[in-house]
């Protein structure tokens, strides 16, 4: 019975999953125009933004940390690239860059203010929250940018796939929760992670520069955040300076819901992407239905706290 | 408590008191401008209709907002900040339209003439006066444009509304529908109406994006909506762009509220049939002039003054008085 229970994979990785399946099957008996792949494509490029946050998120809360600016720092970078591109006149690509870049650029402060001064990364993150938010605001005049080049949105227009069109954006989210994923289960800098995710000091004893790590994580999270800024602008067309007000929370929702725990060392990336699909089914689904937003708050405050519950038990169980 | 606090507590109170000093050496009335955030484009224009007034009339503004759309302690905090700092009017942009009473009464009970803009006090006789547009109104006259552009043609309507159980969101909300002439609440009730012809209702929070998806969703459910309501122009900013990929811009018509300059300009576009514009500017100019006339003369304006809508449309119908999107971008909000 015992090895039974260990071939399995674990609660905090089936259990996402298998409450996805089930609002999936919910909605398909209630609505007739919950099942098809055209909605399902519809839901994916709803969370495409929020889901590549949540990316930089989940390594983050590997390392037993939390990025409270990741939204904010996403609105800079989406403003930075379409003022560059529209006011300055650089070349898309370059605009782009240059939106990815200073995102980065706040990230590895984090990083550094992490590392060197040792704050707790709530705090780090709680005061450059503010000041990504507060330079946003500034530097656009609280005006979103409008009339964009071309290319800025060519990620946002869909393509074809099995008769189903897909927005370009998603085929990137994929892509980087593929290649992400890989790094971390199959690569040596993806296990230190998690080693100094688990145990700190262990990992530094058996050789892991943990400083580095922590580093390279805080400014990695702030380049897929600056990938999502370009996913935000490619979706609606526009630099928003109200953009990203409430996506930190909304990816660490994320992040838990795929059963990553707070405590940093256990997780798995693939789950991040379950659980942000979760809030977009609830989010469509009941639109579908004629049933107000507030139950998709509702509900997804009671999954967060059946996750978080459900890892704490399984935690104290081995 | 550390040095650190306790010289930063001394400094702040010591700043304070200079500052109350200041202002009554000069003898000059003082003003004091709260909105619901720093960052929303209708109040900056407010703030700037504010201190064109009080230069033009001799008067000090001081101005301050919640961190975001309702924070009221952020706003409790503010009104207590500028009776300290000897303000004699408040002017002040409800983020929660109960919980900011009890402040209000409080500043009242002062002496201090305590005016709404924008949207009102629930009860509205909380404060002395209130300047706002007629929300409902705003929603009647794009309903009456709607109607009147599709003529009697069956109709399934969407409408993207602000969030639960705010009364300006219900307000437009119920005033369109009646507009249409379909059954709707009154401008007393804070609940949406749904008759038959609304096939999808969702909120938008006023924001594009989420506007956006929440048009998606709409089509996924009624991919026939041909009429699409919406709280503000970011909101139909989104659903225009949901609309544009589902190849359907040109078969469903949109109508705003607002009238800030991009959604004027989207207006002009023909992405938004009609909008229903409001100005910010006049009711804060107004309530600086209150302000300075209640220094002068002790004379408290009273009760609610309709600061006007005007519809602004694409192309006018018969049977509907509307400007052309030219007027609409000369007497716009926001960046022209």
């Amino acid at each position: 019975m015992k090895d039974l229970a260990r071939r399995l994979p674990p609660m905090s990785t089936l259990g996402p999953l298998l409450a996805l399946l089930a609002a999936c099957a919910f909605f398909s008996y209630k609505t007739d125009t919950f099942l098809s792949g055209q909605n399902f494509s519809l839901v994916m490029q709803q969370v495409m933004v929020v889901g590549l946050l949540a990316v930089g998120q989940t390594l983050i809360i590997l390392t037993a940390g939390i990025d409270l600016s990741c939204g904010m720092v996403m609105a800079l970078g989406s403003i930075i690239m379409t003022k560059f591109a529209v006011e300055l006149g650089l070349h898309p690509m370059l605009a782009i860059m240059v939106g990815v870049a200073a995102t980065t650029l706040f990230g590895w402060v984090n990083g550094l203010l992490v590392t060197r001064i040792k704050l707790p990364p709530f705090i780090v993150t709680l005061g450059t929250m503010n000041i990504a938010f507060a330079i946003t605001q500034i530097y656009s005049g609280s005006q979103t940018v409008t009339d964009l080049p071309e290319a800025m949105t060519y990620l946002g227009d869909p393509v074809m796939l099995l008769g189903t069109p897909v927005a370009r954006g998603v085929l990137v989210l994929l892509a980087l929760y593929g290649i992400t994923w890989f790094a971390l289960t199959q690569t040596a800098p993806g296990r230190h992670l998690y080693a100094v995710g688990n145990n700190r000091e262990a990992a530094r004893l058996t050789g892991i520069s943990t400083e580095r790590v922590l580093l390279s994580v805080y400014a990695l999270a702030g380049t897929f955040y600056g990938i999502a800024a370009m996913l935000s602008v490619a979706r609606t067309g526009v630099g928003d300076p109200q953009a990203g007000q409430t996506e930190n929370l909304d990816s660490i929702t994320a992040v838990v819901l795929g059963g990553t725990s707070l405590f940093g060392g256990r997780g798995n990336l693939l789950g991040t992407l379950i659980g942000a699909l979760i809030v977009g089914v609830f989010r469509n689904g009941l639109t579908l239905m004629g049933v107000s937003s507030v139950y998709q708050i509702l509900i997804t405050g009671i999954l967060v706290i059946l996750a978080v519950a459900t890892d704490q038990l399984t935690h104290k169980q081995r | 408590m550390t040095t650190r606090r306790i010289l930063a507590t001394t400094f702040g109170a010591v700043a304070l008191a200079a500052a109350s000093f200041a202002a009554t050496a000069a003898d000059q009335p003082i003003v004091g401008l709260i909105t619901k955030t720093e960052t929303n484009p209708f109040f900056v224009k407010m703030k700037e209709g504010a201190a064109e007034a009080a230069k033009a009339k001799g008067a000090k503004l001081l101005t301050a907002a919640g961190k975001q759309d309702g924070d009221n302690a952020g706003q409790v905090t503010a009104i207590e900040n500028m009776i300290a700092a000897g303000a004699k009017t408040i002017l002040i942009t409800p983020s929660d339209a109960k919980a900011i009473i009890p402040a209000i009464k409080k500043a009242r009970d002062k002496g201090v003439l305590v005016i709404a803009l924008d949207s009102p006090t629930d009860p509205q006789e909380a404060v002395d006066a209130l300047f706002a547009t007629d929300n409902y109104k705003a929603g009647v006259l794009i309903g009456q444009y709607a109607k009147a552009s599709l003529g009697g043609k069956p109709v399934k309507i969407a409408t993207l509304d602000l969030f639960p159980g705010h009364p300006v969101g219900a307000q437009r909300h119920n005033g369109f529908l009646k507009g249409f002439g379909l059954e709707a609440h009154p401008a007393t009730s804070n609940e949406l109406s749904k008759p038959a012809e609304v096939v999808c209702m969702a909120d938008s929070y006023g924001d594009q994006a989420k506007g956006q998806t929440a048009m998606e969703n709409c089509l996924q459910k009624n991919p026939d909506i041909s009429l699409v309501y919406t709280i503000n122009e970011p909101a139909a900013a989104g659903a225009y762009k949901a609309l544009k990929a589902a190849g359907k811009e040109k078969a469903v018509m949109i109508v705003s509220v607002d009238g800030g300059c991009q959604g004027v300009k989207d207006v002009a576009a023909g992405k938004i049939a009609a909008t229903s514009q409001q100005y910010p500017l006049k009711m804060a100019s107004m309530g600086v002039e209150a302000g300075v006339s209640y220094a002068q003369t002790g004379k408290k304006v009273a009760g609610y003054t309709d600061t006007g809508v005007t519809l602004i449309a694409n192309k006018a119908v018969a049977g509907v008085d509307s400007k052309d999107a030219k007027v609409g971008l000369d007497l716009c909000w926001g960046k022209k």
